[in-house]
């Protein structure tokens, strides 16, 4: 019997994409119940979110204030408790900034070795991880007779389904608090783009775009077919973009239906990170670029050239 | 204006001095194209370049830009693993760490065993702040820092792109999906570094030299009373899914028109 708890990553009351791959992965363990906890100041609304998603049993909520803003000091004794008392075999967390930074804290904190980045499910204790950024693909058995804790990888997984109606409850903790670590800010890039994590369109620039103004042709192509915006780290490192557009192996892993890449050459760094992509277009001046040779589509042309006429071609 | 639970000007007094543990792994030098043995045993290291993990030289250097700035006293370097682990800890000696211990762990090291061991040497060395990589390029756990902390107690930050030290505290900037955030963390403290936190110096060669001729720590799990964790079983290691070569397409009209025909615009 395998009872699964998810640790939901949500952030400005949105249910994030991640926890609902993360449901879908649950689906896979043949599992007898599958529980969400959602840690918020105000975890109503997200609860709300996650009891629609298909397969979830029950969605608990615990209301603090430290959850404001999620930290993995104050957010894992709340999970621990949560485990005692359901009895769980299985904990997973999303791979997430969020999920990779508590989950280990819970498996510590619980003795228990944990497993990063699961993206295949053999049964409820065998499971794929990737290693050397996706590079090897390691089977790994994990013991029955304790409690076993993951990450999900977001990009190996479908969302599950918004058609479920699970049961919401309030859940009290009376578990202490250390007030050891303290939220101070938080910058985050505000955008009506969609999630470069998560969305299943991006368009990405390369050192080929060739400045910061010049990435304006990006974003508008974007826009144009509803799609989020990345950079290779090359364009990150000529301060064309924020760091946080990064795909690649240092930066986000992605694996969306459509992927367009524009003056990228195809650096082992930045193919490690779009691997898993339904399909590949690549956009290059450059006949010889590596990222041709993965690519699904290739087109060799001045990208500046290429995009209106693809905006044209789409009108 | 200060932040609860920290006082004005904490953030730049120059008083206290620290001592610092960084911990560093040895992890196939990340230029190296990795070769999967055909009989599923795992990646070949025989043979291929070793380098510290970039993530721990990260910190290694921000540990020695601490002493060079005088609020650091001293820089411990700790690596686990066989005596080839020695190559890692010359290199954190010609950084500028004062002393370098190698624990040897007799099998393979799993993350909760790293973190039990740093826990341990944390009871024996008194850090102020545990230092180490946001994740190694081998394993790509990322589980280390975190576990280290919950084990001690201690608060952790991880993915750090900008730390300020306080007299008690440690203000850090962390890389965050969506953006940065800050956090205020009580030391003593562990805290991991991302790739922004800086660039790693070039080592000189009287460094290097110098390095050579120092001692190097000898530890075990056994000297530390640390029980490795031996609970998750690899039994096999495989390539990827290979992408298949595609077409090239002669102009923007005609690659809309294919990715129209897929269903994908």
């Amino acid at each position: 019997m395998s009872t699964i708890l998810i640790i939901a990553d949500h952030s400005r009351g949105a249910l994030s994409v991640a926890t609902r791959k993360a449901v879908r992965c649950a689906a896979d363990f043949c599992a007898d119940a599958v529980d969400i906890l959602v840690l918020a100041e105000d975890g109503a609304d997200v609860a709300a979110q996650a009891a629609r998603l298909a397969g979830v049993r029950r969605v608990r909520h615990v209301d603090h204030p430290a959850h404001a803003h999620p930290m993995a000091a104050t957010a894992a004794p709340h999970i621990l408790a949560a485990l005692e008392d359901g009895g769980y075999s299985h904990v997973l967390g999303t791979n997430t900034s969020f999920g990779k930074d508590v989950m280990p804290r819970v498996a510590a904190l619980l003795g228990v070795a944990m497993l990063t980045d699961l993206m295949h499910v053999h049964g409820r204790y065998q499971f794929d991880r990737p290693t050397y950024a996706g590079n090897a693909v390691d089977t790994v058995v994990a013991p029955e007779d304790r409690v076993l804790v993951a990450t999900v990888r977001a990009a190996s997984f479908e969302p599950a389904a918004e058609n479920g109606a699970a049961a919401i409850e309030n859940f009290a903790v009376a578990a202490e608090l250390p007030g050891h670590t303290r939220f101070v800010r938080a910058e985050e890039h505000d955008s009506e783009r969609p999630d470069l994590g998560t969305a299943a369109r991006v368009v990405t620039g390369g050192r080929g775009v060739g400045s910061e103004q010049n990435f304006g042709v990006i974003y508008d192509l974007a826009d144009r077919i509803g799609a989020a915006v990345g950079a290779s780290r090359a364009a990150v490192d000529a301060g064309y973009v924020p760091n946080d557009m990064q795909v690649g192996q240092t930066g986000k892993i992605i694996a969306p239906e459509l992927y367009i890449c524009f003056g990228i050459s195809g650096a082992i760094q930045h193919l490690a990170g779009i691997k898993d992509a339904g399909t590949i277009v690549a956009v290059n001046k450059d006949a010889d670029a590596p990222i041709f040779e993965i690519a699904d589509y290739g087109l060799v042309g001045d990208l500046f050239e290429v995009i209106p006429a693809l905006k044209r071609a789409l009108s | 204006m200060a932040p609860a639970g920290t006082r004005d000007g904490q953030f730049n007094c120059e008083t206290n001095m620290m001592k610092v543990l960084v911990c560093i792994k040895r992890a196939i030098d990340y230029n190296v194209h990795i070769r999967i043995a055909d009989d599923g045993s795992g990646v070949i290291t025989d043979g291929v370049k070793h380098s510290v993990n970039p993530f721990d030289e990260i910190a290694l250097e921000q540990a020695i830009r601490w002493k060079e700035a005088g609020r650091v006293d001293e820089v411990v370097a700790v690596s686990i693993g066989a005596a080839s682990c020695d190559d890692q800890l010359r290199t954190a000696l010609a950084f500028g760490c004062d002393r370098a211990i190698r624990v040897e762990p007799g099998a393979a090291v799993a993350p909760l065993t790293a973190a039990r061991v740093f826990a341990a040497l944390a009871d024996a060395e008194a850090p102020d702040i545990i230092l180490m990589g946001k994740q190694a390029i081998d394993d790509d756990n990322g589980q280390t820092g975190q576990m280290t902390a919950a084990l001690l107690g201690w608060p952790q930050a991880t993915f750090a792109s900008t730390i300020e030290l306080g007299e008690s505290a440690a203000r850090v900037t962390r890389e965050i999906d969506n953006g940065l955030e800050t956090l205020d963390v009580d030391l003593p403290a562990v805290i991991t570094a991302d790739l922004r936190l800086n660039e790693p110096r070039y080592l000189k060669l009287p460094n290097i030299m110098k390095a050579k001729k120092k001692t190097i720590e000898q530890s075990s799990l056994e000297a530390l009373g640390v029980t490795p964790d031996i609970s998750l079983r690899v039994t096999r290691t495989t390539p990827p899914r290979v992408r298949r070569p595609g077409i090239m397409v002669d102009s923007p009209e005609t690659l809309v028109s294919e990715l129209k025909n897929k269903g994908l615009l």
